[in-house]
């Protein structure tokens, strides 16, 4: 295909090859550089396995399918997430730049791309360190025995526990209440709960001290943070898998259901979870490619991080299986045995006449030789297939369910402090490349001066963002949270990837593209990637994102509060959103979104009018 | 006298028996154990002498709660004994058999004794429970300081001391750099002169070009 759009000037905004090979082989000019090769790749590995391998893939495999969901995750692995990612790596390389310099390097008025990335880089950035604080609070707390959250507080007389926490369950009131405080309504912000404020602290300072000087500091923070998540993961497989119900879970994970494929938002959903998975179209990868030697193997890079990001989401989900069954097992079981209790108490029969193997018999004869009795006992219903599917995605997961597992297994404390720093680095090596981000553009749109060392330019955006991170301390924090988590990260990510593909493939020119890949591994990409980039990928992107602006602008704006006095408490309420929401929504969503044609409009209008203007000067 | 003992107790287990055989009368208390939960493999069977112990722990119970009362195990009227190991029981008041203690003086008994009669027979609230008497909680456990704020202080201590230590050090090998030329340029100049003053004694010429040289490469 011959369609490229006309860009003039493109040459002279370009280094060309000889330039490059010079710059290389002086090893001119102040661009940083890895070490080896293995930090480059650890740094990337680190950046695209982020927790939502550990609470976000798995719930989807779980509830589309089990196994089945594997096989559209694995095709759209291999159409839609290696080609984007090659497109990335291949164009930062070729044109050694961060997001912001590779955009206007191809077309000033793609400026927009870079300026939408940082700025998406920067919101997903804020609220992700809040989970980072959350997970540092439960870490923190990790160290002691018995755990705080095995405990709920008594009441003012000693008889009974609080009425918030003897509703629900220890682990749901302490992260509700003690670790959040949390109010009723995104509405009510209820002033600063000061412990997620010092936790906010850490977790900004620890991100400073890390991305301190650039990729020189992070890259030797990602030997810890990219490998100690799977030895982690390894000690609970092994731990997992030796606990009682383990294999309930892992069957539940993976057993097929074939006719999910069918079902459209099976496809849709697992497309939106390569692509976040990968971490496209957050102006990292643009940037950790673009420190790279010139004949750098991307291809190669590219293949390598796609089958390791699949495999750790098919290792982290069985991992988190076999807890979510043991726990699930743990619950069902305790609920029989309270039954039991119930029964034998009711008919004053001895302790142990009635098991779980002839509860439902010796039910049945109760209820047939003494019906009034069995009815006025309040048996609880124990549904092992609900267990497995409660609660188990987002932070629902990890603070909720994991916490309530771990109590459960002996030697607790030791299992939460693995667990939370397990966490905490998944969550780190994901911030790394955030952060680079957001940083690297910041310097290339000149917003700081040029003459500030790298330590100073870091230190003022972590301060400046844990300012605005002071939102998320809020009572209402939560809230805030869960709204950036649907709305920041979503449209405008998927916006952003499609208009990527579009100006590298028609803008710059795909038959470009491929010389330059050529010149930089030796060989062209073959038929493969030529057809994936022109057709499939962008294919598959603008479906997922016209699918979901479809579906979002049909649902009412609703959200979950945790209301004590709602009806159905313990569950959480479902409320809807008061009306100043909305902008706050576009500021979200839309901003990043539109900065793409903004900027474009806002520089032709200004070259227009300069141009008029010049012109009128000249001819009077 | 011993006959009269002897009199008011066969009256007193027949009057026992006569209360059991009519309905529970309302300062009763009802009474479970589940000392299989409790205990597993440990448990003990239940039988009348476990029952005497029982009716022995509640007369304590009731002396320890009225001092100078004397109460007996005859006082302590057991009845429905099921294969549950449930039951309810009455404290007959020591003046006249046929009276009742009030239900809420035999609560304040238990409440006072709770922790003695559970561990006579090594159970626990949960296991030995008196239906219609609450235990009181235990506190949960609550260090003076909280032990998260301590790993907050290590942690925050460790990165500033970081921090500090990446930023001054760039700064002290700056300085110490700047120091260095200066000083290999004095020794230079000593060696000079001191060859300069070794000078009949030398067997060669001092070269010049090799000390420039080295000028140069440490730039």
């Amino acid at each position: 295909m011959r369609l490229v759009i006309p860009n003039p000037g493109l040459d002279q905004r370009i280094p060309t090859y000889e330039d490059i090979e010079r710059m290389e082989k002086e090893e001119a000019g102040d661009r940083p550089k890895w070490d080896n090769k293995a930090q480059y790749i650890l740094t990337c590995v680190g950046f695209c396995i982020g927790i939502g391998n550990v609470w976000r893939f798995p719930y989807l495999c779980q509830s589309h399918g089990g196994g089945a969901f594997l096989i559209p995750y694995l095709i759209l692995l291999v159409l839609e997430g290696m080609p984007l990612l090659l497109l990335e790596f291949g164009i930062g390389q070729r044109l050694r730049k961060g997001s912001v310099g590779v955009w206007r390097a191809i077309n000033p008025y793609l400026t927009g791309v870079g300026i939408a990335s940082m700025l998406v880089s920067l919101l997903i950035g804020l609220y992700y360190n809040t989970l980072i604080a959350w997970i540092m609070w439960y870490l923190f707390n990790s160290f002691q025995n018995p755990l705080p959250w095995t405990q709920c507080p008594l009441n003012d007389n000693a008889t009974g526990f609080v009425s918030e926490c003897q509703r629900s369950s220890t682990v749901d009131y302490y992260f509700y209440r003690v670790t959040l405080n949390s109010s009723t309504s995104i509405d009510d912000s209820g002033g600063i709960h000061w412990p997620i404020v010092l936790c906010l602290l850490s977790a900004w300072t620890v991100i400073f001290i890390c991305y301190i000087r650039g990729i020189s500091t992070s890259g030797k923070a990602v030997y810890v943070t990219a490998i100690l998540p799977y030895i982690v993961l390894a000690i609970f497989l092994i731990r997992g898998l030796t606990l009682k119900g383990a294999m309930n879970g892992v069957k539940f994970l993976f057993t097929p259901d074939v006719d999910e494929l069918i079902n459209p938002s099976t496809w849709l959903d697992a497309g939106a979870q390569v692509f976040y998975a990968f971490s496209l179209a957050w102006g990292g990868l643009i940037s950790f490619s673009s420190y790279n030697p010139v004949h750098n193997n991307c291809m190669q890079d590219a293949v390598i991080l796609s089958v390791i990001t699949g495999l750790t989401s098919i290792y982290a989900a069985t991992v988190t299986y076999t807890i979510i069954g043991f726990r699930a097992t743990d619950r069902y079981d305790s609920c029989i045995s309270d039954n039991i209790v119930t029964l034998s108490n009711a008919f004053d029969l001895p302790e142990d006449s009635i098991t779980a193997s002839n509860y439902e018999a010796a039910l049945n004869h109760y209820n047939t030789s003494d019906p009034t009795t069995v009815l006025g006992l309040d048996f609880k219903i124990c549904d092992m297939q609900k267990l497995l599917s409660e609660g188990v995605e987002g932070t629902g997961l990890a603070f909720i369910v994991f916490t309530e597992a771990i109590t459960k297994m002996p030697g607790s404390p030791i299992w939460s402090v693995l667990f939370f720093v397990m966490l905490l680095c998944l969550g780190l090596s994901t911030l790394f490349g955030n952060i680079e981000g957001v940083v690297v553009p910041l310097r290339d749109l000149n917003v700081l001066p040029k003459k500030w060392p790298q330590e100073a330019v870091t230190g003022v955006t972590c301060f400046v963002a844990f300012i605005i991170c002071l939102l998320f301390a809020q009572n209402s924090g939560v809230y805030w949270v869960t709204l950036f988590d649907n709305f920041a990260g979503s449209v405008p990510l998927l916006t952003i990837g499609l208009s990527e593909m579009i100006a590298i493939v028609y803008i710059y020119g795909i038959d470009r593209f491929n010389e330059d890949l050529k010149f930089m591994i030796g060989h062209k990409p073959s038929i493969f990637w030529q057809v994936s980039w022109r057709f499939i990928s962008p294919l598959i992107v603008l479906v997922i994102l016209v699918f979901y602006l479809v579906t979002q602008a049909q649902k009412k704006l609703t959200y979950l509060v945790w209301d004590p006095d709602s009806e159905n408490f313990p569950t959480m309420a479902s409320v809807p959103y008061p009306s100043w929401i909305n902008a706050v929504v576009f500021l979200l969503a839309g901003i990043p979104s539109l900065a793409v044609p903004l900027y474009a409009l806002c520089r032709l209008v200004f070259v227009y009018c300069g141009g008029l203007c010049i012109y009128i000067n000249a001819s009077s | 006298m011993l006959g009269k003992i002897f009199f008011l107790l066969c009256l007193s287990s027949a009057w026992a028996e006569d209360l059991c055989s009519k309905a529970v009368p309302p300062e009763a208390y009802y009474v479970r154990l589940s000392i299989k939960t409790a205990l597993g493999d440990k448990a003990y069977v239940w039988n009348d002498n476990e029952m005497f112990l029982f009716q022995a722990t509640l007369a304590f119970a009731m002396r320890s709660q009225f001092s100078g009362q004397e109460y007996n195990v005859s006082n302590i009227v057991v009845c429905d004994e099921t294969p549950r190991v449930s039951f309810w029981f009455v404290v007959t008041s020591l003046e006249d058999p046929s009276r009742l203690v009030s239900r809420g003086d035999v609560e304040q008994a238990v409440r006072k004794s709770r922790n003695r009669i559970n561990s006579a027979f090594l159970l626990t609230d949960q296991t030995l429970e008196f239906i219609g008497i609450t235990p009181t909680l235990a506190a949960p456990v609550a260090p003076n300081t909280p032990p998260w704020l301590i790993v907050f202080g290590v942690v925050m201590g460790a990165v500033f001391a970081g921090i500090l230590v990446l930023l001054v050090l760039p700064l002290i090998q700056k300085k110490r750099k700047k120091n260095q030329p200066m000083e290999d340029e004095d020794s230079d100049e000593e060696t000079q002169v001191k060859t300069a003053e070794n000078g009949p004694e030398r067997s060669g010429v001092y070269n010049m070009s090799f000390s420039d040289d080295d000028k140069f490469t440490q730039m």
